[in-house]
């Protein structure tokens, strides 16, 4: 899953909880997402 | 205005406990009267143990008059984190989630302690669930820095620091999982240790992250904090160590992430201490950990989701008593995904292997336990130089990544800076060697006292 696809279906699910507060919590977590899968420890199943 | 006071240290009270100049029941009477004066303004603690003090302090000089001594704990005022379980008292970790709790046992670290003689005045105040840095989200109001009770004294162990700080114990036991017994020492001026991972016992404490929960003391030296670990070990305490010779001390100094971002005054007693130490004759090098820079997306990846399926049930059903924030990033966590989990794992295992490679031919390593001193309540983020954080990342930032690791950290006081907020150096020690990493603190801690400001 891509994070952009993922991040639209936490906060459509959230706001479906009721729970919109969630929203920029979640933009918080894409962008560590981000950073964890753009670091250079990650594993290259072609090498 | 300071609340602080000169208190005993324990060594200092076991002295003169047996040279029968103070009792028990005198020091026990003296925290007592130190929470009565300041705990509404403080808000140190959620349970004040009083009656029980009093009666285990008759109980401590009784047995010493008898001839049973117990140890350097014997009949030592100590506070316990609202997370430990204690025999017929509510375990609130600071939440309206446990309302209606009553521990029918004591967590064996409580347990170690009594048999170490200890005297329990109450339990702290704590930032709800201890998921938090500075204490603000807690069912019982925010704890209150003595130094400045407009400011945090951090957290989320932050009414312990309090109690110690301000002459309501001679101790506390705390819980870190991503510094929560560091960052209130710093930001309230004492010690606090986090031992090696797995040392010590987490059963009947209420966990946040049991990958990185770690329990440790915090007190007003280094001696003491090793007096109060050792019992928390179990069996018997022994001899404190002696500090380790510091003209053969190496010590490495990661710059790059650990030091890129610190405010000014923060920076400057830092390179101070460093300093200080050179000239004593240790030798000091930097040194670089290549992936600390991951550390944050790393630390929030494994805690957060772990936090998550610990509160999945009663986030269901009682979502209101929790406070608002603490219930959002909970809720955060149960979004996470397995895969980025998985990737975090991996990397606290890299990373586990770079720190032990940089203490590779060194005692510790040397940082700042906290990049800025203790922040103003309510503040949500802070401005360092060019970068403007939120809080909760600043104060985290130099600790949570030796709760990945597992390796001991210690946060040694290290003056005050202009404004008379208190500075803190934290070393970092070998996996599974804290004695070893305690001896470097004790010379740590004599050079920095010796060219640090008294406290106000």
């Amino acid at each position: 899953m891509t994070i952009d696809s993922w991040l639209q279906a936490a906060i459509a699910d959230a706001e479906k909880r009721g729970l919109p507060a969630l929203k920029p919590v979640l933009e918080a977590l894409a962008k560590s997402t981000r950073a964890l899968r753009a670091a250079d420890f990650n594993d290259d199943a072609s090498r | 205005m300071s609340t602080i006071i000169d208190t005993l240290t324990i060594t200092e009270f076991g002295q003169k406990l047996r040279a029968r100049e103070v009792t028990a029941e005198q020091v026990t009477e003296s925290c007592l009267r130190r929470i009565d004066a300041d705990n509404a303004s403080l808000n140190a603690f959620i349970l004040v143990m009083a009656d029980e003090a009093r009666q285990q302090a008759r109980e401590a000089d009784r047995e010493l008059a008898a001839g049973r001594d117990r140890g350097p704990l014997h009949g030592v005022p100590i506070s316990l984190k609202d997370l430990f379980d204690v025999r017929g008292t509510a375990t609130t970790a600071a939440s309206r989630v446990r309302e209606g709790h009553k521990a029918d046992r004591d967590a064996p670290v409580v347990s170690h302690l009594r048999q170490a003689g200890a005297v329990f005045v109450g339990k702290t105040n704590l930032h709800e669930f201890a998921f938090g840095t500075t204490n603000e989200d807690s069912a019982y109001g925010p704890s209150r820095n003595p130094y400045d009770p407009q400011r945090s004294p951090g957290g989320s162990s932050g009414g312990s620091a309090v109690s110690v700080a301000a002459g309501m114990a001679l101790a506390t036991v705390g819980t870190d999982t991503g510094g929560s017994i560091r960052i209130p020492a710093a930001a309230c001026g004492i010690v606090g240790l986090k031992p090696s991972f797995g040392e010590i016992s987490t059963d009947g404490v209420v966990p946040l992250s049991r990958t990185f929960d770690h329990v440790g003391p915090l007190a007003q030296t280094v001696t003491d904090a090793w007096l109060v670990y050792r019992a928390l070990l179990g069996g018997a305490i022994g001899r404190p160590p002696a500090p380790a010779p510091i003209s053969s001390l190496r010590i490495g100094v990661p710059r790059g992430y650990f030091c890129d971002v610190l405010d000014d005054d923060v920076r400057t007693r830092f390179e101070e201490g460093l300093e200080a130490l050179r000239r004593a004759g240790a030798r000091v090098d930097d040194i670089e950990i290549r992936h600390a820079r991951d550390v944050g997306p790393m630390y929030l990846h494994i805690s957060v989701p772990d936090a998550a399926a610990y509160h999945a049930a009663t986030l269901e059903t009682m979502p209101e008593r929790y406070t608002p924030n603490v219930r959002l990033r909970l809720e955060m966590g149960r979004y996470m995904l397995g895969e980025d989990y998985a990737r975090a794992l991996a990397l606290r295992e890299l990373l586990r292997r770079e720190v032990d490679a940089a203490l590779a031919g060194r005692d510790a390593l040397a940082m700042p336990t906290l990049p800025i001193p203790a922040p103003l309540i309510g503040a949500v983020t802070i401005k360092v130089g060019a970068t403007e954080e939120p809080v909760r990342n600043l104060m985290l930032r130099l600790t949570s990544a030796f709760n990945a690791t597992g390796h001991p950290a210690i946060a040694v006081p290290n003056g005050t800076i202009a404004s008379g907020l208190p500075c803190s150096t934290q070393l970092i020690g070998l996996h599974g060697q804290t004695d070893s990493l305690v001896r470097v603190a004790l010379a740590v801690e004599e050079v920095q006292r010796e060219t640090t400001r008294p406290r106000p």
